[in-house]
């Protein structure tokens, strides 16, 4: 039988506490643990950014991390993203830019353009783009979603 | 409006049609609070877990499930021994979802498990023990029509699930094959030899167009559950949820009225959800055993192993022109990759003879083609169908012959493209065509003619940097296809005593707007805003029928029906306002929420209003209606002559790139684009599919290949298959061509699949205008790039064969 261990951690600001299997993903934790099911699994393997979350306000894979690796930390997922005036001012940029369609890569997309959007003021496209660089869409040919990022930042 | 009013409020006129009108669903999505196939769970869900072939083509000498079934947890573990009333499924009925006797590819599905976990499900198919014989593998299409070819499918499959040792009397379901064809086309108009005794410049070459997938970004999954009463309830990712539900019925040997499926949102189609899987029929055996709800989903590594692919190519193209640049004859020779099993890849034929034989004027036409069974992954559909296989080819070659004739390759282009009014060879119609529009709007915006005469003179010039500039063009359907008997699509659309519109139609949603554009026609007709609709697109219990997502058909087909049942809405209601009002039908109209007088604008009452009145006080039916829509178009006769599309749409792309000699890279700088799409319904959501299929043909074009060596597929995951990411996007200028098409809803034609076609054969002749080198074969790789710069390429050469 699988190993356990009790973590705490924050969880979109409100304190958590979850038992998990020591070999779980935080992904799979979010998903399935906690139940939030914004955050998407691409690939299992840090390639697509579909389940891209903010660590301590840095992006990570969460596909990558172990869920005990929580244990201390500050995690937001897109669920608590769009609960912030930035998560809701991405949220329009993108409704509003086009930069959706089918919609499973948006969470990443929006979880990463948050990180960049608080290391870099006013970034231009290339900035953006280096910094969406490793969150895969299928569908939107990436301009739109660049669009949003970019606006979403001249704005701010 | 109150009382004191003394002046008329007047309406003014005003248009959703050609707005930038934001997806209606993106709010949700960008919330991450949609719930996709992955986030739903039944309660008292089991999980499904597929166990794949181990070997690419061999016998199962044996299947030993017991040590899975006895493990804790498990629930159901089933092989094709288990089912023995499994039919053989896919569009040529070749095989079964669970395999019997033997394999044919890395993907094949032996045994199955339904289980608490996934955790467990995996466990236990480690505990399946299977027995093989090894048999030859043939990996090349090539191998695999030589007269010594072992079969891929030599067996007969019986109706009753058997499949080797038929008894006598059993009826058959597939007959097996004789040879490892599994389809073939051959198509002819006009007199090809009497073509190339009529050009003064003939040129052939074989192209090579390799494995690429559709990586949608959800992976694959569904949800089976039997009810007490028997009645299936799927949650399916289908983008034909109302034939799959009569063939899933087929297949459970059950009523089609006892299945519902329910769509929840797509993670993206492309042409990959128009089949059923074998996949999909286990979870239904699977939830059947189980008495259990069972999902199934697939890893990302599994997506790529068991999920369609478009199919590749062997092509050898003969064209010849007259010295004053008219087309004479064209002959086609082409052998598809079918893989082990025939899905809709092997039926792509049908869309690239149209581009042989109708994107420019060709007074003789041949063309041969067979798809060939290999251990390869199966070829399904994919957006373009096959056209960007055919344009890459035809385009090059036009650039070919405009060279050796001396001309310049736009006028060339000019000179033999369609124009309006035309019937081709093939039968096709083209009622509205911006081809030429197309095609000089593209040239214009991007200077083509400047660039193109400047590069060539820089090719031989010092510096490892060269620029290039290449075009390509592109016919597509645009207003359905009618390969099944009906391409119809029903709407239902309801009113409630507030004038709040509900749009029940059978079109379903892949991500690409559609649910945004039939309300934005339905709310055009009936003068109102678009926050006043709803739209319900995804349960068969409640929706109208629709032949399925493909052939960009659905704003065509939908659309229509739409506004259809919104015009008959309108009509209703304007009948109860002229009775009411005192006016003739003819004189009001719907305007901003208001039944309004059409000449001056004045509003008479409110739509809302007016209804409440039809329901409470005449105690009417609110209004609710229903119509059915078929485009005029035609079957294809036996020779594949028929205009098989209400419309036809067209599009011109122009790539320019930078290849850098000495490393093989080539960095992809700009494309322009020009689309005949009709007319423009929603502007932000065009802009989307073209841009997302110009990066998608990007991704055909230089990076995407789907390695396989001997059967086995070598780089299953997104670090090895390389999808573009957003760094390497071009710049894109794209130009909409509105040639308002008279059958098109408001005008508009298909757009869907056009964007990703000519990506490949523009960056072919741009590389060519760059470097003076032709590639023949893709992906356009740094490694082959630097080969073929290199003189390191050998000519391909195929021999043209058909079969007999």
């Amino acid at each position: 039988m699988s190993l356990k261990h009790d973590i705490e951690f924050t969880l979109n600001g409100v304190q958590r506490k979850v038992t998990v299997d020591v070999t779980m993903n935080a992904l799979d934790m979010l998903r399935e643990v906690v139940g939030l099911t914004g955050t998407k699994y691409g690939c299992g393997e840090g390639e697509c950014g579909a389940c891209t979350i903010r660590v301590d306000g840095v992006s990570l894979n969460s596909c990558l991390m172990f869920a005990v690796d929580c244990h201390g930390r500050s995690v937001t997922t897109v669920e608590g993203l769009t609960d912030q005036p930035r998560g809701e001012a991405l949220r329009d940029a993108f409704v509003a830019h086009g930069a959706v369609q089918c919609g499973f890569c948006t969470p990443g997309m929006m979880m990463q353009a948050d990180h960049l959007l608080a290391k870099h003021e006013h970034p231009d496209d290339a900035c953006v783009k280096r910094g969406l660089e490793g969150n895969l869409c299928r569908c939107t040919g990436y301009k739109k979603i660049v669009d949003a990022v970019v606006a979403c930042g001249a704005a701010e | 409006m109150t009382v004191a009013e003394k002046k008329p409020r007047v309406i003014e006129p005003d248009s959703l049609i050609g707005k930038r009108i934001p997806k209606m669903d993106a709010p949700e999505k960008a919330s991450g609070r949609t719930r996709y196939i992955h986030d739903i769970n039944l309660s008292g869900q089991l999980h499904g877990k597929i166990l794949r072939s181990g070997r690419i083509h061999a016998l199962i000498k044996s299947i030993d499930t017991s040590a899975a079934k006895a493990l804790p947890g498990v629930h159901v573990v089933i092989t094709a021994a288990d089912i023995p009333d499994q039919r053989p499924i896919g569009v040529a009925k070749d095989h079964f979802p669970l395999k019997v006797g033997r394999v044919r590819s890395q993907r094949d599905e032996i045994a199955a498990v339904a289980a608490e976990s996934e955790e467990i499900a995996e466990a236990a198919l480690k505990l399946i023990k299977v027995e093989y014989e090894d048999l030859p593998v043939i990996s090349d299409p090539e191998d695999a029509i030589k007269p010594d070819a072992i079969l891929i499918h030599p067996e007969p499959h019986g109706a009753d699930g058997t499949h080797l040792h038929l008894k006598q009397g059993t009826s058959i379901a597939h007959k097996g094959k004789p040879d490892n064809i599994a389809m073939r086309f051959d198509y002819a108009h006009g007199d090809v030899v009497q073509g190339e005794t009529e050009s003064d410049v003939v040129v052939e070459d074989t192209f090579k167009l390799h494995y690429v997938t559709h990586c949608c970004m959800g992976v694959s999954g569904m949800i089976a559950e039997f009810d007490a009463a028997g009645n299936v309830l799927m949650y399916s990712n289908t983008q034909v949820p109302f034939l799959h539900k009569r063939e899933f019925a087929e297949y459970l040997h059950i009523d089609p009225a006892r299945i519902r499926i329910i769509q929840p949102p797509i993670g993206g189609g492309f042409g990959s959800k128009l089949d059923i899987y074998p996949f999909e029929v286990i979870c239904l055996y699977l939830a059947r055993a189980a008495k259990r709800p069972v999902k199934m989903l697939f890893t990302r590594e599994e997506e790529f192993l068991a999920s369609p692919t478009r199919q590749p190519v062997l092509l050898t193209l003969r064209s010849g022109c007259k010295k004053d640049g008219t087309l004479t004859f064209r002959t086609v020779h082409t052998l598809h990759d079918n893989g082990a099993y025939t899905s809709w890849g092997a039926t792509t034929p049908f869309v690239m003879m149209q581009t042989f034989s109708s994107l420019y004027r060709v007074p003789h036409c041949d063309y041969h083609t067979a798809a060939v069974y290999t251990n390869n992954p199966y070829a399904g559909s994919f957006r373009g169908y096959g056209n960007l296989q055919a344009t890459f080819a035809i385009e090059q070659h036009m650039d070919m012959l405009a060279e050796a004739i001396g001309m310049d390759p736009l006028e060339f282009r000019m000179k033999n493209a369609q124009d309006a009014g035309e019937v081709t060879g093939q039968g096709m119609s083209f009622k509205s065509c911006g081809f030429k529009e197309c095609i000089t709007t593209a040239a214009t915006r991007s200077d083509f003619s400047r660039k193109f005469a400047e590069n060539r003179a820089n090719q031989k010039k010092p510096g490892n940097i060269k620029r290039g500039i290449g075009m390509a063009s592109m016919l597509h359907v645009g207003g359905g296809a009618k390969i099944y008997p009906s391409d119809g699509c029903g709407t239902i659309l309801k009113m409630d005593d507030f004038a709040n519109v509900t749009l029940i139609t059978g079109a379903s949603e892949i991500g690409q707007g559609s649910e945004t554009v039939l309300s934005q026609l339905v709310c055009e007709e009936l003068g109102l805003p678009i926050s006043a609709i709803t739209v319900v697109n995804n349960d068969t219990a409640i929706t109208p029928w629709d032949v399925g997502v493909h052939a960009s058909r659905t704003t065509f087909i939908a659309g229509n029906s739409a506004i259809g049942a919104a015009k008959k809405a309108k009509a209703k209601i304007l009948a109860v306002a002229a009775k009411k009002y005192g006016a003739a039908e003819a004189e009001l109209d719907l305007r901003g929420g208001f039944v309004i007088r059409g000449d001056s604008g004045e509003a008479i009452v409110e739509v809302s209003k007016l209804l409440r009145n039809l329901h409470f006080q005449d105690k009417a039916e609110l209004v609710m209606t229903t119509f059915y829509y078929e485009p005029p178009s035609v079957h294809q006769d036996k020779g594949f002559k028929g205009d098989v599309s209400a419309a036809y749409a067209w599009g011109t792309q122009v790539v320019e790139i930078e290849v850098d000699t000495d490393t093989g890279f080539i960095k992809l700088a700009k494309v322009t684009g020009a689309h005949d799409v009709g007319r423009v319904l929603n502007r932000l959501g065009i802009e989307g599919q073209i841009e997302g299929g110009v990066v998608m043909g990007q991704g055909y074009a230089f990076t995407e290949d789907l390695m396989m060596q001997d059967g086995i597929m070598k780089n299953p995951n997104f670090r090895d298959y390389k999808l573009v990411t957003a760094p390497e996007i071009p710049e894109m200028d794209i130009a909409f061509i509105e040639s308002m098409d008279g059958e098109g809803p408001q005008g508009a034609k298909g757009v869907g699949e056009a964007p990703a076609i000519c990506m490949a054969a523009a960056a072919a002749n741009a590389i060519a205008n760059a470097t003076g080198v032709r590639m023949f074969e893709l992906p356009f790789t740094p490694e082959k790039v630097y080969r073929a710069l290199h003189g390191q390429t050998p000519k391909l050469y195929w021999k043209p064969w058909k079969a007999e």
